[in-house]
């Protein structure tokens, strides 16, 4: 006998009590996250006008009136950028090669784990304030916090990479009797290194990125300039800023990915 | 096969003469572009504090330790606010997302010559501008505060949140979505039966991933003004409490790890 049964989508979590548990779960938190946050909305009316003279100040953006200061940080940005990343591959070649549990024995593999750990636990400003106040201000104290970031990322990824390989190739090498370096440079090098290439250009995206947030803390570079713009008032600077970043960070993925490309 | 003649030996090698130099060429430029920069670093740099460096940090590690742990009574609001500022930011930055996604991917966008565009902008250039940037600027237009920072991280996950999606939007099988279609669907109506229950694994993937990294990114926020736990670490810094700043750190550090265990849960409940 056919009754009218209409077909109804399937839940996405099929459990019934499971799913009104998270919905009425997150229903409760919702209502408690938005009643107790402080909010003082006469001051974010106040800042309406000051927003549409950010936005304004994008067009036409002002090249002119603070070029020389932007170019200065600018520049020490893109220092940092490159040594920091070459810096920091390099450093987390020996710390990944340890970190990789088929090449490394036990101690120094956990050695080589608790430094990745502890180099990817904070994040890059934080390491900038420590760094900012150890050695100074200026873009060394930015280049040592990206280099300490870069060693955790990479090296990361690097002992993951090595890990995966193939074995078989390794196990060639050695048979004809390599010595570990020979081993190392034509087993394992060959496999890790076209995925390694661009990992390598991907931090050095990242660290561009981040070279412009440790100068807030006083680790150089064009957060600092950025954050003077800020202080003052000065959107119309900011704005040019904030284009120069994009642009930056979109030139450095293409032609990251080109070469990407290129390698593999 | 590369081979090189020294006498009557033929000896192997990896690459051919022309490769092998341009590669050397390579490194080479690399090299001198990577001193070029270290020397301008070290021109800007006192070396007189970097000796002193050790010192110096040997003497913050002794002032840090032990960490305050009366203090914590004070954390327990901004690490609640720093919890909500992710999560509500991510909220919001996934209902931007969705229809930003939609109009980027080549198979579901309207037009793909005014609409694509508009939408891969938005999708670089929330992603080309770090989160504490976004903050920077929205204090100083809509005044310290949480909400600063939920709306500085709901900006900065639009375009990660959506770059995923609508890449995994192009990654659908088209032939459930021709079916849905040839029932007589609405556009709309092929959007929730054909394409939505493809994506939503990806989709919820994508939410706990952005959300662990935005609880990371959130305990920093403060140190502009953007509320959460940086305003405690910001104040603290500056006070020289450095018995408090050993507590913050490990209250971000424990913050971090749950976020970490919770996203690692959900992730691995969903594939």
């Amino acid at each position: 006998m056919a009754t009218d049964r209409t077909w109804r989508k399937p839940p996405f979590i099929s459990n019934a009590r499971i799913r009104w548990t998270i919905y009425i779960g997150a229903l409760v938190y919702l209502v408690l996250a938005v009643g107790t946050m402080e909010i003082n909305w006469s001051r974010v009316i106040e800042g309406v006008p000051r927003g549409q003279r950010f936005i304004a100040s994008f067009f036409p953006p002002d090249f002119t009136s603070r070029w020389s200061e932007i170019l200065d940080g600018l520049y020490e940005s893109l220092w940092m950028t490159v040594t920091s990343t070459v810096v920091g591959v390099a450093l987390s070649i020996p710390v990944g090669l340890g970190a990789a549990r088929n090449l490394a024995p036990l101690p120094v593999y956990l050695f080589c784990r608790a430094v990745v750990a502890v180099s990817r636990t904070f994040p890059e400003i934080i390491l900038a304030i420590f760094f900012v106040k150890v050695f100074g201000f200026g873009p060394f104290a930015g280049f040592l916090a990206l280099s300490v970031a870069t060693i955790g990322f990479y090296g990361k990824l690097l002992a993951e990479d090595i890990e995966d390989i193939d074995p078989d190739q390794a196990e060639a090498v050695k048979a004809t009797g390599a010595t570990w370096f020979q081993w190392l440079n034509y087993s394992i090098q060959p496999q890790v290194m076209p995925r390694m290439i661009g990992l390598a250009l991907y931090r050095l995206d990242i660290n561009f990125r981040e070279s412009a947030v440790v100068g807030i803390v006083g680790g150089g570079g064009i957060g600092a300039t950025l954050l003077t713009a800020f202080d003052r008032y000065e959107f119309e600077s900011a704005a040019t800023i904030l284009l120069v970043i994009i642009v930056i960070v979109m030139a450095m993925e293409y032609s990251s990915s080109w070469i990407r490309q290129g390698v593999q | 096969m590369p081979v090189s003649r020294r006498g009557q030996l033929r000896v192997w090698q990896r690459r051919e003469r022309g490769r092998q130099l341009a590669i050397w060429a390579g490194w080479f430029s690399g090299l001198a572009i990577f001193l070029y920069c270290w020397k301008l670093i070290s021109d800007k740099t006192i070396w007189l504090f970097v000796i002193d460096a050790p010192k110096q940090a040997l003497d913050l590690a002794e002032r840090m330790v032990p960490p305050k742990w009366s203090y914590m009574e004070a954390l327990w609001h901004p690490v609640w606010d720093t919890v909500n500022i992710a999560t509500l930011g991510t909220i919001i930055a996934l209902v931007i997302a969705v229809p930003v996604a939609f109009c980027a991917a080549r198979n579901t966008t309207p037009s793909h010559i005014f609409v694509r565009p508009i939408a891969l902008f938005i999708i670089v250039s929330s992603r080309s501008i770090n989160s504490l940037i976004w903050a920077l600027m929205l204090v100083a237009i809509i005044g310290p505060g949480v909400l600063a920072g939920v709306i500085a991280i709901s900006l900065r996950s639009i375009g990660f949140c959506a770059k995923l999606l609508y890449e995994a939007i192009e990654e659908i099988e088209p032939t459930q979505v021709e079916a849905v279609t040839a029932t007589g669907a609405a556009r709309l109506q092929v959007l929730s039966y054909g394409i939505a229950p493809q994506v939503m694994p990806a989709f919820a993937g994508i939410a706990v991933f952005r959300w662990d990294i935005n609880i990371r990114e959130s305990t920093v926020l403060g140190l502009v003004g953007a509320g959460g736990i940086g305003i405690q670490l910001d104040a603290s810094i500056s006070n020289l409490a450095w018995t408090q700043v050993s507590l913050i750190l490990l209250a971000i550090l424990v913050t971090v790890v749950v976020s970490e265990w919770v996203s690692a849960k959900v992730r691995h409940a969903i594939i």
